[in-house]
């Protein structure tokens, strides 16, 4: 049994593998001019909102607390990292309204006292603050909440997620989070390129899909050790993991903390994505889209979550664009298929979904669970 | 005998109901008490305060020569109180749950409360969680490798005694009832008890699951050490198996002994046929 645990472990690492290989080849060989450039575009945008909606589902699905504060973690995530990148020279530019009060770059001082690799730590420090800045505000705004429960939970967290997002948003903090004008100038994806002999790698799409990966990765192993367990056991039923010992306080503040560490990190990748952190992109239909991602893919599945979240980033960043510029299929009709009927057909699609595959795509399970199914079939068929 | 558990000068009063009056008595180590009363005498109240989930109005618990529950009536319940003025108690107690279960007390529910999504293996599994010393990043990371190796080793063996190890990889709501009972007592053994308190672990059992229950918690006794101290309606099971039996009715203790003096005391058997009144 623990032989074959091994051997799965073994398998999910070399495919992990072979997709971040695949993705660099797909970064070089796709022209931004191509068609299928919307596949780049997707697997960026789609890999940190799978980020997104694995820590969401590691809060909602698996320590069953129903919280909807994720774009307000994210917001202080992007601007924590937008804030600790940008370069010294372009600072007066981006707070043009505002003296910029924190003038420390990671990337920039590190990189000039260690080179390259200075930038590349300086930008990984920074989604690291990015993250403890969540995990910090989390834990303060935990302390009350999480004495909440179900949908009053919901309700607490929503309403914390809007509040942050007027601060952020509020001139008198202007010269650390330059108001509600957009931070920019900042590293982005595209900035990394890797320079071997003449040759130019774009790693453009890999950056994103390696910091998902890594962190869905930890998530992963945090789920599968004793501490992810309890919290299935809180989901559960509360009042047997209190009479078992399990802390009931400090376990749900932890998983509250975790979800909101990567939720930091993931609104620090997705300012790297777009390139601009703006305090009114992490409104709540951000943690909605989100939130339908962990459903569609099945809530206590960190596999549904990931496909879950390409799926929907897919479809409508790419698949059903059409149906709003006129063209969809090769059917051509401006007067159907205009501003917002991609949003009626995404919705029909959702419905379908919800209604067909009650617990989402995956259920709770996972990829290797599906294999491993078929070979007990197999296997008892014989 | 040392005594393990002390209930002392325990009331429970909910608003102006007074579910537990004055409960006085004594575990001593070794032993399987019963807790026996008609429907609605306080029971599983008492039980609950034992083991934290509610707070008494007045009382202290002991449990291993050490005060861990402590109350008096306070603020408004000052002027509500109307159960026996007893003890005098300053200070406040009030540990939760899993800090009890953390102290070496174990308990299992009226109403199976499995962890319906795990399997058998993982059900004991988990409850080993309150005895490991690891933070999240080192379980992440597996550096308690050793010791997560060990509890399964643990586990397996736990199942093996109990009679589950065949069925260890089956979701635990799978089981039939006698054997979801018998899970929820490994799991209670688990934490590494001292004291298992057993809240009707006969309840909706027919005459021979009860035997074999009868006969398993004699096994637990014996293999594991246990000092059992349990909530039960089946009269032949309390019979059989108690060492002593404290008998509630309406809250109030009213009788205490060996199952045989309990069987000849007038009161207890007026409490559950009722008395005839003089016409």
């Amino acid at each position: 049994m623990i032989t074959t645990r091994k051997k799965t472990n073994l398998i999910s690492l070399l495919l992990v593998a072979a997709m971040l290989v695949l993705v660099i080849v797909l970064d070089q060989v796709i022209q931004p001019t191509d068609s299928m450039s919307m596949l780049l575009k997707v697997l960026q945008k789609g890999s940190i909102y799978a980020l997104a909606a694995v820590s969401m589902n590691l809060l909602n699905g698996f320590t069953g607390l129903f919280s909807l504060g994720h774009a307000g973690f994210m917001l202080i995530g992007a601007y924590t990292y937008a804030i600790l990148t940008i370069p010294s020279e372009a600072r007066d530019v981006v707070y043009q309204y505002y003296d910029a009060a924190i003038r420390l770059s990671f990337p920039e001082v590190l990189g000039n006292a260690m080179g390259p690799a200075g930038t590349l730590l300086g930008v990984v420090l920074a989604i690291i603050a990015a993250g403890l800045a969540a995990t910090l505000v989390a834990w303060l705004i935990g302390l009350p909440v999480l004495r909440l429960k179900s949908d009053y939970l919901a309700i607490a967290t929503l309403g914390f997620a809007e509040v942050v997002r007027a601060v952020f948003q509020w001139g008198k903090l202007g010269p650390v989070t330059n108001g509600s004008n957009p931070l920019k100038s900042f590293v982005r994806i595209n900035s990394f390129q890797l320079k071997l002999g003449g040759t130019t790698i774009s790693l453009t799409t890999f950056v994103p899909v390696l910091l998902a990966t890594v962190c869905i990765a930890l998530i992963v192993l945090l789920v599968n050790s004793t501490y992810g367990r309890s919290f299935k056991a809180i989901r559960d039923d509360e009042v047997a993991a209190e009479a078992m010992g399990i802390n009931l306080a400090r376990h749900k503040i932890m998983s509250f903390c975790i979800s909101s560490f990567f939720a930091g990190v993931s609104g620090a990748g997705m300012a790297m994505v777009l390139g601009i952190a703006q305090a009114s992109n992490f409104k709540s239909a951000m943690t909605y889209e989100i939130l339908l991602m962990v459903v569609l893919g099945g809530i206590g599945s960190i596999s549904g979550s990931c496909i879950g979240a390409m799926l929907f980033i897919a479809a409508s960043e790419w698949w059903l664009r059409g149906l709003d510029s006129g063209n969809f299929l090769g059917i051509n009709a401006p007067g159907i298929f205009r501003n917002g009927f991609r949003l009626v057909v995404f919705s029909v699609i959702i419905m379908i979904v919800v209604l067909f595959f009650r617990k989402g795509i995956m259920g709770d399970r996972e990829l290797p669970d599906l294999f491993k199914k078929r070979a007990r079939k197999e296997g008892a068929g014989k | 005998m040392s005594s393990i558990l002390k209930v002392e000068n325990v009331t429970m009063q909910f608003g102006g109901v007074v579910a537990v009056d004055n409960l006085n008595l004594e575990v001593n180590e070794g032993e399987i008490v019963a807790l026996i009363g008609p429907n609605g005498a306080g029971k599983t109240t008492a039980f609950n305060v034992i083991t934290g989930v509610y707070q008494p109005t007045n009382g202290a618990v002991w449990f291993q020569g050490d005060k861990i529950v402590e109350n008096h009536p306070q603020g408004k319940m000052k002027k509500l109180y109307k159960g026996e003025e007893a003890g005098s108690y300053t200070h406040v107690l009030a540990p939760t749950p899993d800090k009890i279960t953390q102290l070496g007390m174990a308990r299992t529910f009226q109403n199976i409360r499995l962890w319906k999504s795990q399997t058998v293996f993982d059900n004991v599994l988990i409850a080993m969680h309150c005895r490991t010393h690891t933070n999240f990043l080192a379980a992440s990371f597996r550096m308690n490798h050793r010791e997560e190796q060990e509890q399964r080793e643990r586990v397996a063996q736990l199942l093996e005694t109990v009679g589950l190890y065949d069925v260890k990889d089956e979701l635990a709501t799978s089981l039939p009832y006698g054997k979801q009972r018998r899970l929820e007592i490994a799991r209670a053994l688990a934490t590494d008890p001292k004291l298992l308190l057993l809240d009707e672990p006969a309840a909706g059992m027919n005459p021979q699951e009860t035997q074999e229950l009868t006969a398993f918690i004699g096994q637990i006794r014996r293999d594991f050490h246990m000092t059992v101290f349990l909530i039960e309606h089946h009269m032949d099971l309390v019979m059989d198996i108690s060492d002593r039996i404290y008998v509630l009715d309406f809250g109030k203790l009213i009788a205490q002994g060996t199952p045989e003096e309990i069987q000849n005391n007038n009161r207890v058997i007026d409490a559950y046929l009722g008395v005839v009144e003089d016409a």
